[in-house]
């Protein structure tokens, strides 16, 4: 196997809030290879988010750590450098792209100003020929009318072409990461279309590997080539899109894929939605925390708490019933 | 227990709506203000929605889906058009009488978090809309009533006498919904009723939904933007765009063969969660953005972004028609 482009490597962080302390993410690793678009699907508060950012290097200090882990990317433990040498990592090798683009753009700079920063911090390029590459990358990102749009302001852009900015802004310097948190859940579901496709034209134009992280299955079917499923700071599932849909072994998988209504079921088919709450992070269930909601669950699962393992090339599933867990049962 | 009422038949538009429209003025200026346009949230409409079965308005944000929904409810002042609820004209209902409707009429709001008062017990938020209607003479009534519907909506009696932020999102839907249930309605209006819930929550909810409308004989209007929901709740789709209803007709109709080209657009654009399916499907994604309410295209309003328009769309307006399976579309290339 070729070397990964990312390689996180038993992640462990975590929070202290009122309630205690939060194993935000708990014992995770996987790997991303270059050019390929991975998925990191979960619900709120399984750890998703906080894994990106650790990624990124911008988990707040306090009330957040990363305890324990390594994130290899591209040949160096991003856990080890120094801040300085972070923020020249980030932004020109990472992308990032959040959920709420307005919130991510200055509202009193304007697009061209905003576009052309890290242009000018990352590749040392002159104030106009940052302008001019502004200009590129806003026509890349399929925004018409350039010239009048980089003069603007984020709040006389509508939600779709805000995200389309910050796609720009993403891919300014070629990354060869982009991270996708959310990135299309504010948006209706046309422009979320548009937005999508966009982000896997430009990662596959440069080479860049794609991490969505999202809780919509759907749209993970649909642009993921591997998928990891998250709960409550722990990877249950790893492996390729198709396999995971086709045969889960994880019986929250397999809850997930059959509580989502789709599109071409026939009328009536009921949905079997998974019972009981997303536990509390400050209170988790003992051994798998996902036992008290599981149908498979025998006696060991609440005493013990499952490893993620190999169980077939390329996949891993972290479930002692796992054999006899399937989407058909 | 069951409120369907006897004068209604399955046969028989419970609401009807007719070419309803609702205005909003925008203003400029501090205090001598003065109207610079109108925003028409909902220009036109008709609806209507038999005992007992669901009708699923979707739309993009800003469609009008929401004002369409409180209009009903008389939320929001019309413009024009007529509602009728059970025969009766609602938008003619005065004191007394508009009181009645919202007892038969009751709303589930999307925000579990910001749709219920934080200084109250959710077992008096529960029993809240019994003292407002008049509904029993005595508390203890009301007290087992609100027990009972706690049963129906899966919620732990010993729970009722807690505040609303010791609840999850998908708890505090289900005491919203409890809520909506104390008068005794006959309709619900659900206006994104699970869209802030997570997925296996979300699964919970629309279940619950599916048993009250068996158990209840409830008829629903299901506002939502996320169309596999709508799919799975409907009988009957409409679909908006920028305050008009472009198509509307039987749901699996809709789905099976949507006609307009916008709703064929939305409807290729939600991708089925497995690659299997959703890699082999051809779709049309739609250029552009949904044009501002406050100066809308003129001729079809989907015109701009359509992708088979022609010259007279963007001059002529689409009156609404009825196609041979009995589906009323707008668009002059069907």
């Amino acid at each position: 196997m070729t070397e990964a482009l990312l390689s996180v490597e038993n992640l462990h962080t975590q929070f202290r809030t009122e309630g205690g302390l939060v194993q935000a993410v708990d014992d995770v690793s996987f790997n991303i290879q270059a050019g390929e678009t991975f998925a990191l699907v979960g619900e709120s508060g399984c750890g998703k988010s906080v894994t990106a950012l650790s990624i990124m290097g911008l988990i707040p200090n306090p009330p957040g750590e990363i305890t324990s882990g390594s994130i290899q990317f591209g040949g160096v433990d991003l856990l080890k450098l120094s801040s300085t040498e972070m923020r020249s990592i980030r932004g020109s090798k990472i992308g990032m792209i959040f959920q709420e683009p307005m919130s991510s753009l200055n509202p009193v700079l304007t697009i061209e100003s905003q576009l052309a920063e890290p242009l000018k911090i990352h590749t040392g390029l002159s104030a106009s020929a940052a302008n001019d590459r502004a200009q590129e990358l806003i026509d890349m990102v399929g925004i018409p009318d350039s010239k009048t749009r980089l003069k603007q302001y984020p709040h006389e852009l509508s939600g779709g072409q805000r995200q389309r900015i910050m796609i720009a802004m993403a891919m300014a310097c070629a990354p060869r990461l982009l991270i996708a948190d959310e990135a299309t859940t504010a948006l209706d579901v046309t422009i979320q279309a548009q937005i999508l496709d966009l982000m896997q034209e430009v990662t596959e134009k440069s080479g860049a590997a794609l991490l969505i992280i999202t809780h919509n299955l759907g749209i993970v079917a649909r642009y993921a080539d591997r998928v990891a499923v998250m709960y409550a700071g722990k990877l249950r599932e790893v492996g390729d899109a198709s396999d995971i849909y086709a045969a889960s072994q994880h019986p929250y998988t397999v809850g997930l894929l059959r509580s989502v209504p789709r599109l071409d079921s026939e009328k009536g088919t009921p949905l079997s939605p998974i019972g009981g709450e997303i536990p509390d992070l400050t209170n988790l269930p003992g051994g798998c925390a996902f036992n008290p909601r599981c149908q498979w669950a025998v006696d060991r699962c609440s005493v013990e708490e499952p490893e993620l393992i190999e169980i077939s090339q390329g996949k891993q599933v972290a479930c002692f019933e796992h054999a006899s867990v399937s989407l058909n049962v | 227990m069951s409120h369907s009422p006897a004068s209604t038949e399955n046969s028989v538009p419970i609401l009807k709506v007719r070419e309803l429209k609702v205005h909003f003025p925008v203003k400029r200026g501090l205090v001598f203000q003065r109207t610079v346009g109108v925003v028409k949230a909902v220009d036109g409409v008709d609806i209507e929605i038999n005992h007992g079965e669901t009708l699923g308005l979707v739309g993009e944000s800003g469609s009008g889906k929401t004002t369409l929904g409180r209009a009903i409810l008389r939320l929001n002042d019309t413009a024009g058009g007529s509602i009728s609820y059970s025969g009766q004209d609602v938008l003619a209902l005065r004191g007394q009488e508009m009181r009645r409707l919202r007892k038969n009429i009751g709303m589930v709001f999307q925000d579990p978090y910001g749709s219920l008062n934080p200084r109250m017990t959710v077992g008096n938020i529960v029993a809240e809309p019994m003292l407002v209607h008049k509904i029993f003479d005595n508390k203890l009534e009301i007290r087992n009533r609100v027990m009972e519907l706690f049963d129906t909506v899966g919620l732990n009696r010993s729970m009722a006498s807690r505040y609303p932020h010791e609840f999850s999102g998908g708890q505090r839907q289900r005491v919203g919904i409890a809520r909506a249930l104390a008068s005794g309605p006959n309709i619900l209006i659900c206006d994104e009723p699970v869209s802030a819930l997570d997925v296996s929550i979300q699964a919970q909810i629309i279940s619950l939904f599916d048993r009250l409308k068996l158990e209840q004989q409830l008829t629903y209007l299901f506002i939502a933007h996320d169309l596999s929901v709508v799919r799975h709740v409907s009988d009957v789709v409409a679909v908006m765009y920028l305050g008009k209803i472009v198509e509307q007709g039987n749901a699996d109709d809709i789905y099976r063969s949507p006609q307009h080209p916008y709703t064929q657009a939305l409807l290729s654009a939600v991708p089925i969660p497995d690659p299997a399916v959703e890699r082999k499907r051809s779709r049309t994604v739609l250029k552009g953005d949904i044009p501002s309410p406050l100066n809308p295209p003129s001729g079809c309003v989907f015109s701009p972004r359509c992708p088979i328009a022609e010259d007279r769309c963007f001059v002529e307006t689409p009156i609404s028609r009825t196609l041979s399976d009995g589906r009323r579309a707008a668009c002059h290339k069907i």
